[in-house]
């Protein structure tokens, strides 16, 4: 470890801290525009967040710790992810410390406090909440996790950064086995980060709500970190999304140009990811709730697939 | 060989220390003080001594020595080697941590008088240490016995409930047929050599037919005790009705023993397994881990669902062997190595977890009075000790990072993303489906968790007088916290506990993970390269940690700490109650509707006119109808067949004997 | 030869396979008859890959055939169908979808060990494929067997025949044509047939649910 990883580390940092709210934002924007309504600036999630962190906590008599401390445990097993996953550069100290495995499971620990948090007051949407969350949670972590694993055969390795590197160096477009992990992943982000057609996050329906039954209770500095934290998850599976199928642009070790360029070359990957999110989004419709769990099950069966296509086909 | 080892001897001195110490308790078995006060803490304090003469024999050369007690010409072999002393040490840690609990949770007045319960559980622990070092068939069956007889009688403490009654003698029962099994395979094993030590049957070598017939014997006969599927059955009654510490003993350590024999017979005694074991192991392994997750979150019992939780973790312990008999087979020793680290690991680790979070259903149970989920709730601000330490016990049987329970689920993964050159084509493709049931099995534990801790410890109490729960007293707080502090540091020092475990494989498979190379240091785990795959548990929560920290305080040094405290909001709903919450059947819900043809259900669902409208559902295992219920009208019809023979009168049952003499005479003609 | 042409191929195959699936998984019809149309496409993606990487002008044919009949053709006769038929909604399956893909995963791996000694023997560039065509089949077959309606049996039916051409051309690279225009030919009046046939089922029974065929056995 030396000065230049740490700075790069830190930088990692705040990118993920910056542009996980303005891709947030940018989802929305593009939503707004497909839908023809007038879209809200692009900072908003920002302004909403200092309002949020100004105002003060309300809390139910009820709440124990619990309830207090999951936002910071969430925030930063975000925060982590984000760190690990390579956005702009493989180089990273932090990257050995968890490798595809332990983000899956960074991913689902900061699901088990959510959860736990959303259960501690008591009240019938948050219990209602928390058996949703792990119900997507069950289904969408191994589909996630096999869709690492197709990765990881491909480049003999479940550490993110040696994944990125190699599959950046590979001669063709899109193996095959990568295009049945992609559906797979496109399937898996879209339930994780409690998109359309598993859940919506504008509406407050007792039918269909999951991530705002969940926070439902929060309230000032802790629903802005909860929120916050939600907006990194998105980063995150965007930007292990891109690593994984898109890697071009991430910068090598000690490749100072590369390094340059990574940025806005993320930012336009990130663009597109999300104008594609907003679309998807547009043009699907809400799925029946007892419907998520067969949704969910295809991806993970997908995933499965995808690791046999790249063991039999040897592509 | 020498003739006599110091660390065997100092084995058998804690043994008999144990005996001592139960028979003791026999002096005066009503005072409930000198058991609880006097010898439980002093048992405790062996239990350490257990674990460290294991922890020093692990790496040292296998010892053996010929103890001349039991029948004229049988003498005891005993024999200590790696495998035997990780076991040890798994016993010996675990049980430090149960005993302190149990000297604090006994209550006068509770079955069984506390001396004779005192010197069942010594001989239990005297037994399970005994089974670890047996070296021929003669010793290991009788310390398997003494342990199952034990045993049993420590779950039927509270012997004047029929359901108690029922559930221990279904535990003898399979237990039982399993000891025939285990005792088919050792005569197997030995070959008709007439010789049952397991030194002769290490020098055997058998056909594969044999080697075959010996290896599925084992499985069978060692899968009763550990509750492989359909084996399973006697688990979620035993535990629910034993004693919360005896329930933690069982699942933690008695568990254990039974993966000890598989893993002795399979690795040790039979020489080079066949590949085919491997995929039977596999096979059985993952369906009962699914099973076992699958059912646990359908449990509305604490215990029951920590139960079939332990079955589902024995599944996954099983696949790991599976996977090391693969590998074994085709001599892919490096990935076998792994492989069975991978085993040992999540053995010590489900040892640890497990205990804690039995133990900590036992402190509620003493606070509450209540095994029911539905009637639970809200005791984190009750009983914040039981509380915060079963949270460390979730994560880790979560398989959550930074905890242990992710460590062996992680080397476990690893094992299966390596197989790409097996020789075998079929095996090839199954082993991606293999390690994507792992994966579906573990997030379904963290499913299973969540329910567990989210329904007993948060939310509102659901009755009201949870209230006045009380917090576990001293001994239990230690005892907890003993196991907690294990959870810790076998998730935080990975490198170290493999180097531990290193010798076991070196000894089994000829070679160990860490002499094929490097696995790392104290801050990074890398079983293979660090190219191929890393884990840092100690920069996870380090880092995680300090983020949380920093965030803290930039948060109150920007903005502020203010806290309100009003009604929870709800969307507004005002008349909220306790019932209002997700009971343990809602929260199972979902999984039972994903794998209902698993289940077999009744269900009472009220009208929409009913005046006092009723929800009820009861699951079943499907096992109990689907298998034993046949096996019982199959017994069932043989014995109305066989009762035809009994007329009643003293002339036909001579006419039978003489028949039989003659047919006898006949044959031996013949 | 063009070496990313196997891959390419092996691409257009994966895609066949992923359509399969889907195809197993969508309950409602109109849906399924867009995704017969694409796996048709990419058939002709994969034959014209392999018509350009061995330079073979028949496979060129071929490829128009397929397009023109099973991209255009079909799939156009099919939205009619369903139009006229007016059975558009979706159909509940009689296996439910996850069981159905398991079954379909175990399919796969069955197909592919099957067509290794096969394809150990032909000597195309694209043999490694034959197992995934093996599986379309066998998945299409799975169809057919899990849906209680007329309409998506009969897609099922068409994309078996796909998944049979697809193993022709990466065996053997493709049929002789003569075989090929008679197969062409029997799969547009065996849809002709199925049409007029499905129309009759309608009259006779006012639905299309295949249960009622059952009562036309003799009891």
């Amino acid at each position: 470890m030396n000065v230049e990883g740490i700075l790069l580390q830190l930088t990692a940092l705040v990118v993920a801290l910056v542009l996980g709210p303005l891709l947030t934002g940018w989802v929305n924007q593009c939503r707004a525009w497909l839908q023809g309504r007038r879209a809200p600036p692009l900072t908003q999630p920002f302004r909403a967040l200092h309002k949020l962190f100004w105002k003060e906590s309300v809390m139910a008599h009820e709440a124990s710790a619990m309830y207090r401390a999951a936002p910071y445990v969430v925030f930063s097993c975000m925060l982590l992810a984000c760190m690990i996953i390579p956005t702009l550069t493989t180089n990273l100290p932090l990257a050995p410390a968890a490798d595809a495995i332990a983000l899956v499971g960074l991913f689902a620990l900061a699901r088990l406090f959510v959860s736990l948090a959303a259960m501690d007051v008591g009240t019938a949407f948050g219990s209602l909440g928390a058996r949703r969350e792990m119900l997507v949670g069950f289904l969408a972590e191994p589909a996630f996790l096999m869709v690492l694993f197709t990765a990881s055969l491909i480049s003999s390795s479940t550490s993110l950064a040696t994944i990125v590197s190699s599959l950046a160096h590979r001669e063709i477009a899109i193996l095959p086995s990568l295009a049945f992990a992609g559906v797979a992943f496109t399937m898996v982000s879209l339930a994780e980060n409690a998109r359309v057609p598993v859940d919506n996050p504008a509406t407050h329906l007792e039918l269909t709500m999951i991530h705002e039954a969940l926070l439902l209770e929060y309230s000032g500095r802790h629903l802005a970190l909860m929120e916050w934290a939600a907006s990194l998850k998105l980063f995150a599976y965007s930007c292990a999304g891109l690593a994984l199928f898109f890697p071009w642009g991430v910068a090598q070790a000690n490749d100072r140009v590369a390094l340059a360029l990574a940025l806005p070359v993320l930012v336009a990957k990130l663009a597109a990811g999300g104008f594609l999110l907003a679309l998807i989004e547009t043009i699907l419709a809400k799925m029946r709730i007892f419907r998520v769990p067969e949704f969910l099950a295809t991806a993970f069966l997908l995933g499965v697939l995808a690791l046999l296509v790249r063991l039999l086909l040897g592509a | 060989m020498n003739p006599s080892s110091p660390a065997i001897d100092g084995i058998l001195a804690v043994v008999a220390a144990w005996l001592a110490l139960g028979a003791a308790g026999l002096a005066a078995p009503r005072s409930f003080r000198f058991v609880a006060h006097v010898l439980f803490p002093v048992s405790a304090a062996l239990s350490l001594v257990l674990a460290g003469l294991g922890l020093a024999a692990l790496p040292a050369a296998a010892q053996a020595v010929v103890l001349p007690i039991g029948l004229p010409d049988l003498p005891f072999h005993l024999r200590l080697d790696a495998l035997s002393a990780f076991f040890l040490v798994v016993l010996g840690l675990a049980s430090a941590g149960i005993t302190v609990f149990a000297a604090g949770y006994f209550r006068a007045g509770e079955g069984t008088a506390p001396g004779v319960m005192g010197l069942q559980y010594h001989v239990f622990l005297a037994a399970m240490a005994l089974v670890l070092v047996a070296d021929d068939a003669y010793a290991f069956m009788v310390s398997w016995e003494a342990m199952a007889l034990a045993s049993f009688f420590l779950v039927t403490t509270n012997h004047r409930i029929p359901e108690i009654q029922r559930a221990g003698f279904l535990y003898l029962l399979v237990a039982h047929v399993g000891a025939i099994a285990i005792l088919l395979c050792f005569g197997v094993l030995q070959a008709n050599t007439g010789d049952y030590t397991f030194a002769n049957m290490r020098a055997q070598h058998l056909s594969p037919f044999w080697a075959s017939a010996a290896f599925l014997l084992a499985l069978f006969g060692f899968g009763a005790k550990a509750g492989i599927l359909p084996l399973h059955v006697w688990l979620p009654e035993a535990h629910p009705a034993a004693p919360s510490p005896v329930s933690a003993l069982m699942s933690g350590v008695m568990l254990k023993t039974a993966i000890y024999g598989m893993a002795r017979v399979a690795f040790d005694l039979l020489g080079t397994p066949v590949w085919w074991w491997g995929v039977v192991a596999l096979a059985v392994g993952l369906a009962t881990a699914l099973f076992g997750a699958v059912f646990a979150a359908a449990q509305v019992d604490m215990k029951r669902l920590l139960a079939y939780s332990s079955i589902e973790n024995i599944g996954l312990v099983v696949i790991a062997m599976g996977l090391a008999i693969v590998f074994t087979a085709y001599r892919m020793l490096p990935l076998a190595a792994l492989a069975m680290t991978a085993m040992l690991y999540h053995c010590a680790n489900h040892a640890v977890f497990k205990s804690l979070l039995f133990l900590g259903t036992g402190s509620v149970l003493h606070a509450t009075q209540e095994r029911n989920l539905g009637r639970l709730g809200g005791l984190m601000r009750y009983m914040p000790w039981v509380a915060t330490t079963s949270l460390v016990g979730v994560i880790a049987s979560a398989g959550l990072p930074p905890s242990n329970g992710f460590v062996s689920e992680w080397l476990l993964l690893q094992g299966f993303l390596f197989t790409g050159a097996l020789p075998n084509p079929y095996l090839r493709m199954l082993v991606p489906v293999f390690a994507a049931g792992v994966v579906l099995v573990a997030a379904l534990a963290g499913y299973v968790m969540v329910k567990f801790y989210g329904v007993i410890f948060l939310g509102r109490p659901r009755e009201e007088k949870l209230a006045h729960a009380h917090d576990a007293g001293l001994l239990e707080r230690l005892g907890l916290a003993w196991l907690t502090a294990f959870c810790v540091l076998l998730g935080l020092f990975p490198v170290e506990v493999m180097e531990v475990i290193d010798p076991i494989p070196s000894l089994l498979l000829g070679r160990g993970l860490v002499q094929g190379g490097h696995i790392g240091d104290t801050f990074l785990l890398a079983p293979v390269s660090p190219e191929r795959a890393s884990y840092s548990p100690l920069a996870i929560l380090g880092v995680g940690l300090a983020v949380a920290g920093l965030v803290f305080v930039l948060v109150r040094r920007f903005y502020h700490g203010r806290v309100r405290r009003a009604a929870p909001w709800d969307c507004g709903y005002p008349w909220q109650t306790a019932r209002m919450q997700d009971t343990a059947e809602g929260f199972g819900q979902p999984i039972r509707q994903i794998f209902e043809p698993l289940f077999r259900m009744k269900r009472e669902l009220p009208t929409a006119f009913d005046a006092a409208p009723r929800y009820r559902v009861t699951i079943e295992d499907p096992m109990w109808g689907g298998i034993y219920a046949r096996i019982a009208a199959a017994t069932e019809s043989v014995s109305r067949f066989v009762g035809m023979l009994q007329r009643g009168r003293i002339a036909i049952y001579l006419l039978y004997s003489f028949l039989t003499l003659v047919a006898l005479l006949f044959l031996t003609q013949a | 030869m063009n070496p990313l042409a196997p891959q390419v191929v092996n691409l257009f195959a994966a895609g066949l396979l992923l359509l399969a699936f889907a195809m197993l998984a969508q309950r409602r019809i109109v849906t399924l008859i867009d995704l017969f149309a694409l796996q048709g496409l990419a058939l002709v993606g994969s034959t014209v890959t392999m018509a350009w990487a061995t330079d073979q002008p028949h496979l060129y044919y071929s490829a128009a055939i397929t397009f023109a009949l099973k991209v255009v053709a079909l799939p156009w006769i099919l939205h009619r169908l369903v139009r006229r038929l007016n059975v558009k909604w979706d159909v509940e399956t009689l296996i439910n979808i996850p069981t159905m893909m398991i079954v379909g995963i175990l399919l796969v791996v069955f197909a592919f060990n099957l067509a290794l000694p096969i394809s150990e023997l032909s000597r195309s560039f694209a043999r490694g494929t034959l197992g995934i065509a093996l599986a379309c089949v066998l998945m299409s077959f799975l169809m057919m067997i899990t849906r209680s309606k007329a309409v998506p049996q009969v897609i099922g039916f068409l994309s078996m025949e796909n998944g049979l051409f697809f193993a022709a051309t990466s065996a053997t690279y493709g049929m002789p044509m003569v075989v090929e225009l008679g197969i062409a030919l029997d799969v547009l009046v065996g849809m002709v047939i199925l049409g007029v046939f499905l129309f009759q089922i309608r009259e006779q029974f006012d639905s299309l649910d295949i249960h009622h065929l059952e009562k036309l056995k003799e009891d």
